[in-house]
């Protein structure tokens, strides 16, 4: 065999574990999910084949579908764009060079590390009782708090909060970034006389703009999956106004065991997720700005 | 004059910075230091100010909580968690180098494409696999084992750390490499006596990674884990609020606290690989 070859077949024997792992655990259940949709399964029973059943129950019958996809769309929206306005406005401000910033940056980081946990969203139940800590707070300025999570209507812009509270991955990797842009653009819009604000927004955000894309379609998708908080925090409720997407799919698979549906929610969510980063990744043509020119 | 009062100027403007931080500092920490501080409140005096200083300093609730709601203590959970976690930290560690490597320093055919592959299940979501991948575990009798989380380990199912191994090594200069090759190294040779070593910094960031990860996981062992003598830390935290009638807020402070201690150790003695891996690779949360 020749030395060529001999390193190419090195080369599958080095990535084999990752090929297998993808076969079994990726690519096999993502297939299956997409069939299980057409079918109805409880774990018990084999698998039925009923076409499009699944799906027309869920747009017609189910009547947790449309309140948990709303939920997870309102969700969604009101947690990414709070969540990385807050990492880079901080990051911006930690990027500048004083003494001790480093003791801030770990400090900001901190709750970003426990980011998801039982624990977290323990001390959040705790914080806005009716009776909690929050509104103890706002009573010393005389304000008579809400009920935030006893209310239908704040309830889930309460919970988003908390994923807002754990920005600090999402600004560590902008500062990352900020320290990238040459400082030489800075200098020259000076002399040029441009204010603060427009050189944010034609030096800064262009240049961090690759990051702000990979920050901007990891933190939907993993909003959209949100399950932790919710779960946690008011198991779905009051009147099922945090009730979301996961959540619903959780309960049909493991609460009542109807697999085959679940997976047609999931496939739904799927779709969903894929719709918008690729609507996230068609428009970032117009925003995003590459050095090489996106080569 | 006029620098006199630039100087002025950016020393007010540093103050204000300082202020600001400090403020926001401690809007960001308080929670967590008012559960630490709750922890050694009596119940009735928790929800009566926001002060952290205990009127009267109580000490038993981390010990009440230890004992559980049940017949399983706290300290089942935390041997459970670390049985879990401890081997899937180690083979992730082991799988993502080994697979980085064949990625970073090999060519073979279709190596962009399965590449890219690797690259985009790094967007896919949990979900669009999830049920499939229980009925497997099931069907293989795993279900309330740890199997459905250590084995996966094995096979390289996190890209993320992969990804992040690849770029580490595309970092470092093939030279040393190839005259190892003239001494007579093989691949694997190169693999542990060489690039290992230099890779050290980029595979203890994986495995802190991994570590926190797995630890404040939830929904996996929610679905995985259904005996209570089985639970994780998390499942056992979870049941602690769900299950307690009578209210002893102090305890369970004391066992959210007690929960983070791991996260928190791990992260102040690595803190240094910590920020650097993910500001060099980006992150999942």
């Amino acid at each position: 065999m020749s030395y060529n070859k001999k390193r190419n077949l090195m080369g599958y024997l080095y990535i084999s574990p990752w090929i297998i792992g993808f076969l079994i655990f990726t690519l096999y259940p993502f297939a299956m999910t997409f069939i299980y949709s057409f079918c109805n399964y409880s774990i018990t029973k084999s698998p039925v084949f009923i076409g499009l059943g699944n799906y027309i129950t869920m747009f017609t019958k189910d009547m947790y579908f449309w309140p948990s996809l709303i939920n997870t769309i309102k969700y969604v929206l009101m947690t990414v764009p709070l969540k990385l306005c807050f990492a880079l406005f901080v990051a911006m401000i930690l990027n500048i060079d004083i003494k001790g910033v480093n003791v801030f940056r770990t400090t900001y980081y901190l709750p970003s590390i426990f980011g998801g946990s039982v624990a977290l969203s323990v001390i959040w139940k705790f914080l806005f009782m009716d009776n909690g800590i929050m509104n103890k707070f706002l009573s010393y300025f005389h304000i008579h708090g809400p009920s935030w999570l006893g209310n239908p209507h704040i309830s889930l812009f309460t919970i988003s909060l908390l994923s807002v509270w754990e920005f600090g991955s999402s600004m560590v990797i902008f500062l990352a970034a900020l320290k990238q842009v040459p400082n030489e653009l800075y200098e020259a819009s000076m002399l040029d006389g441009a204010s603060k604000i427009r050189r944010f927004f034609s030096i800064t955000l262009p240049m961090i703009s690759p990051v702000l894309l990979f920050n901007l379609v990891m933190q939907t998708i993993n909003a959209f999956q949100e399950f932790t908080g919710p779960y946690v925090i008011t198991g779905g409720g009051p009147m099922n106004s945090t009730y979301v997407y996961s959540m619903l799919i959780y309960d049909n698979a493991f609460r009542y065991f109807r697999m085959g549906y679940s997976s047609a929610l999931s496939w739904i969510l799927f779709l969903l997720i894929l719709i918008v980063t690729v609507i996230i990744f068609k428009s970032s043509n117009t925003w995003v700005y590459y050095e090489n020119g996106g080569r | 004059m006029k620098a006199k009062n630039s100087q002025n100027n950016d020393i007010i403007r540093k103050v204000f910075i300082y202020v600001f931080l400090v403020a926001f500092g401690i809007f960001m920490i308080y929670p967590l230091l008012w559960v630490f501080a709750s922890s050694f409140k009596s119940n009735d005096e928790i929800f009566k100010s926001i002060s952290l200083i205990p009127k009267h300093i109580v000490t038993n609730s981390y010990f009440e909580g230890w004992k559980g709601t049940g017949q399983y203590s706290f300290g089942t959970f935390i041997l459970n968690s670390i049985t879990l976690v401890v081997p899937v930290v180690v083979f992730t560690a082991i799988s993502s180098t080994i697979v980085a490597y064949g990625f970073a320093r090999f060519e073979f055919p279709l190596k962009t494409i399965l590449f890219t592959l690797m690259i985009s299940t790094m967007m896919l979501p949990g979900t669009a696999v999830l049920i499939p991948r229980y009925i497997l575990f099931n069907w293989l009798g795993w279900i309330n084992t740890y199997k459905p989380f250590i084995v996966p380990a094995l096979f390289g199912t996190t890209p993320f750390f992969i990804f992040m191994m690849v770029q580490f090594l595309r970092g470092l200069p093939k030279e040393l490499e190839e005259s190892a090759t003239i001494d007579g190294c093989n691949s694997f040779q190169i693999l542990m006596k060489i690039l290992i070593p230099l890779c050290k910094p980029a595979i203890i960031s994986m495995c802190i990674f991994q570590f926190i990860w797995t630890w404040n996981d939830f929904f996996n062992p929610l679905i995985y884990i259904n005996s209570v003598e089985k639970y994780t830390v998390s499942l056992g935290l979870n049941m602690t609020i769900d299950g307690t009638s009578v209210v002893n807020w102090n305890q369970i402070m004391a066992m959210t606290i007690i929960s983070m201690i791991p996260s928190i150790i791990i992260f102040f003695s690595a803190q240094k690989y910590f920020v650097e891996g993910i500001a060099t690779t980006g992150l999942k949360n």
